[in-house]
Order: structure tokens, then sequence, then C-alpha cells
């Protein structure tokens, strides 16, 4: 790690104004993505801001329309088992505990998992070009070993891919993230938070210098009776994954009322397409409609040398997974291939 | 060019203040082998991928690689020397033994502190379970069928209490 000074923030205010005055003042929190990042040089801090002391965002309170805000600061593992989200939100709980491993869901906080960087292996190899640690310079997945690589939203700037579990959930919850800085509060739209690479693959999400995460809303509408989230990855347990799906339904009699599929691991962002969650509402919850939405979502996809299995893969995840929320009782542990 | 102070800090090590000077950017896992001299926490990959620096802060599993010391000043640290209590193991160190847990030793430490926190947290019923939630503690040498039958052993037999 790079020599870097270190103080505490007691309070939002003051962290927001601490990391508005230099890109090198940065936040931590966990700690668990950016010590990583700075051990291996991706990443450099002038002075690490420590967030911890700061209670009014490290808890979960209900908001007056029946949904509920969840501080930025509460630890992942608190959040998954936490009993209202457990009850009301099992789609995020599932996903969250999908992810890493649990020394670090104790650790890693739900800001920091919003903000976390990609795991693309020449982003973290200083020694190559990596548009997105050092604009400019090239991509060294293009043409490389890309198994883990993007198959949606990618270009010649950037094929790396967001690596969350809990932003997949997120992404079909329609989250809102609530944000401090120094001009105020704002909220950003779930969708809206994560960026394509486009041409600065070197911004990962819309937050401004000096903006800090406070909190992460979710609606009302939990999808809990009929949800699923399976994780594809090279072994059972602690890795990140190939492709991911999060699926959540609202069903009368078979019929579906609202339907709401997300991908992860296979793009820059959390992946939603509105068309395929369109093309289900009011049909009927069967393979044939499944399958035809996972073709509207994986519409466009393209894969590299080493990653088109992708395609295939993410089509039949989404119709298994979609299978699976019509029947949360077969993700119980052992009855999926992730477990 | 930074100037950067040492930091006065004090941890709380299985019970004992230990008062220090550390720079900043020293993890408490360094903290704990190099100024603390408890070197049962092992450094494996030191990047959070092994689970081998694994301890516990307010009887949580947490890794001290990915942790700095200055941020564990008010917490309750309890590494592998902590856990067997007036020379009496803890059920998991002596299930460990029984059920033929390790082989070379060097995971062991995080392993052990591991399946403490496994069994504070009390998530995993069952065996695929316990699978899963000690998924973060690599064992190269393979003892893992040990290690799982161990943490099984120590939730299920009460001769273990």
């Amino acid at each position: 790690m790079n020599n870097f000074d270190f103080t505490k923030a007691a309070d939002v205010e003051s962290a927001v104004s601490s990391t508005q005055k230099s890109k090198g003042n940065k936040i931590i929190a966990g700690g668990t993505n950016i010590l990583d990042l700075m051990k291996y040089f991706v990443t450099e801090a002038d002075i690490l801001v420590d967030i911890n002391s700061i209670p009014e965002i490290d808890n979960i309170t209900e908001l007056p329309d029946g949904g509920i805000s969840i501080g930025s600061l509460m630890t992942n593992a608190d959040t998954a088992y936490h009993p209202f989200i457990e009850e009301k939100y099992p789609l995020l709980s599932k996903a969250i505990l999908a992810g890493a491993s649990a020394q670090i869901r104790n650790m890693a906080t739900n800001g920091g998992n919003l903000l976390q960087r990609t795991r693309c292996y020449y982003f973290y190899d200083i020694n190559t070009p990596c548009n997105k640690r050092e604009p400019g310079s090239g991509c060294s997945a293009i043409n490389g070993y890309n198994r883990i690589h993007a198959i949606l939203g990618h270009n010649e700037s950037c094929i790396a891919v967001f690596p969350s579990d809990m932003c997949v959930a997120l992404s079909a919850l329609e989250a809102v993230v609530t944000v401090s800085g120094p001009e105020g509060e704002r909220k950003i739209e779930f969708s809206d938070f994560h960026r394509l690479p486009g041409n600065t693959p070197e911004m990962d999400n819309n937050l401004k210098q000096g903006e800090i995460i406070t909190g992460i809303e979710l609606p009302t509408k939990g999808f809990s009776t009929n949800y699923s989230y399976l994780k594809l990855r090279d072994r059972a347990s602690y890795s990140f994954a190939l492709v991911s799906v999060a699926t959540g339904l609202e069903l009368e009699n078979n019929i579906m009322k609202e339907a709401r599929i997300a991908l992860g691991g296979v793009a820059h962002k959390p992946w939603r397409v509105k068309e395929a969650e369109d093309f289900l509402k009011g049909k009927e919850a069967t393979r044939e409609n499944f399958a035809a939405a996972a073709d509207l979502i994986l519409k466009g996809a393209s894969g590299f040398e080493h990653n088109s299995f992708k395609i295939d893969l993410a089509k039949r995840s989404i119709i298994r997974n979609c299978m699976m929320a019509l029947d949360p009782e077969s993700q119980r542990p052992g009855a999926k291939p992730s477990l | 060019m930074n100037i950067t102070e040492k930091k006065s800090i004090t941890l709380n090590v299985n019970g004992e203040l230990h008062h220090l000077e550390v720079l900043p950017w020293v993890s408490l896992l360094d903290a704990l082998r190099e100024r603390i001299n408890l070197t049962g926490t092992k450094k494996g990959c030191d990047h959070g991928q092994c689970g081998a620096c694994t301890v516990l802060v307010d009887g949580k599993r947490v890794l001290s690689c990915l942790s700095l010391a200055v941020m564990k000043e008010n917490t309750e640290i309890t590494t592998v020397e902590g856990i067997a209590k007036d020379g009496i193991l803890h059920p998991i160190q002596q299930a460990f033994i029984d059920h033929d847990a390790f082989q070379c030793g060097y995971c062991t430490p995080g392993q052990i502190c591991s399946a403490i926190g496994l069994l504070n947290e009390n998530k995993a019923k069952t065996r695929e379970e316990v699978q899963d939630l000690m998924s973060g503690n690599l064992c190269r040498c393979g003892a893992n069928r040990g290690i799982i039958n161990a943490v099984m052993a120590v939730k299920e037999n009460a001769s273990y209490e």
C-alpha cells in the first residue's frame, strides 16, 4: 500500500467535506475491497476517512409508504439475516448470502457492495493496459483471457463485469440509492446508479466526488412469495458469478401480474430488459414464456474468445430460475447447484 | 509527499490491553503478529481469499488481513491463542484433534476462529450449510472433510459442551 494518513468522520457532513476536498481522500467502511485494491496498488489514497462511527447510517428504518431504508453502513451479513429482510425481501437475503464468504459479509457494508470494483484480472494487474484503471491505455481483456467477462453492454473500451450479487437483487427490486453530498441529499434510481462503460469505463457509477451513499430504499413490493436467486460459478461457494439471475414474480392463478428479472456477471452493471418483463405481464408462468423472455433479455448479446458459452448459460439460467421462483421451496440448500 | 505520523492506539486482544504506535496502513494481522507477538494468526494470501488470518472481533469472524489496526480500537479481539481457557481446550479445538481436521496446520487457527464464529452466528443447520459457511477458509492439505466433521460433531454432540 502507498503511505496514507487516516482520520475518522464523526458524521455524514464531515465525511462529505473530507472527500470533497480531494480525490485522494477516500472513504473506508468495511475495507474489504479498497484495502485489497490498495495492496495491489490499483488504488491509492492520501487520506482514508473512516466512517464506521456514524450510527445513523447503520440501521434499518421503515418508510412512510411501507417500504424500508437500509443503512449504507450496515454489514452485508446483518442485512441478509435481518428478520425483516428475510421475511419481506428474501430475494435480497438470498443474493447477499450467495456472495463472498461469511467473514467478508461480516465486514463488508451495503454502501461498499454498490461501490466495489470489477474483478477483471487485467484491472487488478498494474503491469497490463486497462482503460478502467488507466484511461486511454487500452483493454487487455478483449484479446486476452476473457472467460469471466461481459456479453452485454460492452464496447471496445471495456468488457469488465460488475461483480456484485446483492446489486442484482436490488436491481430486480427497483431499489433507490440515497446519497449525501456537497449540494445536499439526492436519490438515484437503481437502474441509473451503475453505468455502462461508454467512453469513460473508469467511472463505475454516477456518484459525484464528495457524495457518499447513506442508504438504500426498497419499495413495498418485495416479491416474497415467488422469488429466486440462482448463481452459477466455477466452484460451489466463495466465487464470483459467471452468470447469476434474480427473479421476482407476482402471480394470480399462474398468470403473471408482474415479472422482474435481473442478470449479474454479464455486464458492467446489473442487466434488466423492460421489454422482456413487459412481455411476461399477463401471460401464464410457463417454461415456454420464460424461454421467450430469456431470448429478449439476451438480444444483442455477443461474446469473446472464451466467454461465448455465457450466452446460452444465461438463457438457461433465466428459465431455470423463473421455474424455481414458482416454487421457492425448491431453493432450499442442496436443491440447487449453487449450494 | 505526505509525512504520516504514527497513531497511538490501544487494542484489546484476548482480554489484554496493548498500547501500540502504528502507521495507518498496518493491518490488524501484522499488528498481531509483528507487534504483539501473537503469531498463531497466520498470513496466507493477505488478500482475503484464504481465511488463514481469521480472528474474532466482538465475537464475529473477520479477516485480519483486510482490517487496519487503527480501525479496531474499542473492540474485543480474540485470536487462536485466546480460545482455550485455563489450559482446557475449546470444544472446537478438541473436535479438530478427534476428527483429524488438519494436516500441516497452517490454516487451522483461521479454521478454528471461523468455526467458533459460525457457532456464534447459529445460522448453519445442515452439513451442506456448514460447508457453505466454512467456504471462506481454504485447506490446501485437503482436510476439509475432517474440518466439517469436527464442526458437525460440536454442533450435534452434547459431549463437546
